[in-house]
């Protein structure tokens, strides 16, 4: 399979995380769609690190891999904070700090 | 051989993917990103990234979609009001999203990268595997793999000081964010009435 075809297929897992986001209000679900959108990229990045023929982009896609795993982290504890403190979940809601 | 895989491990991403975004329940949500995350494993594989694919399966479909399932089960289902703050948003987005796609696709195939549309240079027998990769990480990449142990150092902090539970939050009702900023109309007798919007 060339290449293009990995390309191609990540722009269009980009596209449906960019959509789910735009679309979905709970703050888990958004979270979910992010990771698409993380993996969309990484498969970009090893999909351009084989057609160089370098391991580069595999070593960026792993450190990818951990900045979405912190992300994880830190966004489900601030859900759990959201819960414990009986506020909605929901992103259209909470919306204190808007301007 | 190659074209199969690659079809079905396609189609299993992208229909995970669409599984994610219109599941109306979240722990189904979860369980399609887990779908997802498998078939770019196999993705990865194909374009010879072993190490990936195995990260992506231990990491991600294993460590990280517990920790999602767990706080999936902890909060419960919520269900998502009909109340629409923009209109038409629901139209809109899949309008944009679509956008999207377009441009990305025009600005990668416009790039004028001549090896595209190949398969790729050969490479050794060794490329991608877990060995490879930590030779890089703990020599080129040395800064960046400390680095990211740092940034998970902190998160892991900062997620036990964001989830612990806090007495001075925690014991009353504390409301929607209009009613705790709200002036406290009266002090004395009972509690006021419990919180509209919240979870019970």
């Amino acid at each position: 399979m060339s290449i293009e075809w990995y390309i191609v297929l990540s722009s269009l897992l980009f596209a449906v995380g960019a959509m789910g986001i735009l679309i979905r209000r709970s703050p888990i679900v958004i979270l979910l769609c992010l990771e698409l959108m993380l993996n969309a990229g990484n498969l970009a990045l090893v999909a351009f690190s084989r057609m160089v023929g370098n391991q580069d982009g595999q070593v960026f896609a792993v450190i990818v891999m951990v900045v979405a795993a912190c992300e994880v982290v830190i966004g489900l504890g601030l859900i759990v904070a959201i819960y414990r403190r009986k506020l909605p979940l929901d992103v259209d809601e909470l919306r204190t700090l808007r301007g | 051989m190659e074209e199969i895989l690659f079809f079905a491990a396609a189609l299993g991403a992208l229909g995970g993917a669409i599984g994610v975004v219109l599941m109306r329940n979240p722990l189904f949500g979860v369980l399609a990103l887990v779908v997802h995350l498998f078939s770019l494993a196999i993705l990865f594989l194909l374009l010879t990234a072993a190490f990936i694919a195995a990260a992506q399966v231990v990491v991600y479909a294993g460590a990280v979609m517990v920790l999602y399932v767990f706080v999936v089960a902890y909060v419960g289902d919520e269900h998502e009001p009909a109340w629409e703050p923009i209109p038409g948003q629901r139209f809109l987005a899949p309008l944009l999203g679509a956008a999207l796609f377009v441009e990305l696709s025009i600005a990668v195939l416009g790039s004028s990268l001549l090896a595209l549309d190949t398969d790729g240079p050969d490479v050794a027998p060794g490329f991608g595997d877990p060995a490879e990769i930590g030779k890089l990480l703990l020599e080129r990449f040395l800064l960046a793999f400390e680095a990211s142990s740092i940034l998970l150092l902190l998160a892991a902090v900062g997620a036990v000081v964001l989830a612990a539970r806090r007495r001075d939050l925690d014991g009353g009702d504390v409301g929607t964010p209009s009613e705790r900023f709200a002036p406290k109309a009266s002090e004395e007798g009972a509690p006021a009435a419990p919180p509209t919007g919240g979870p019970s």
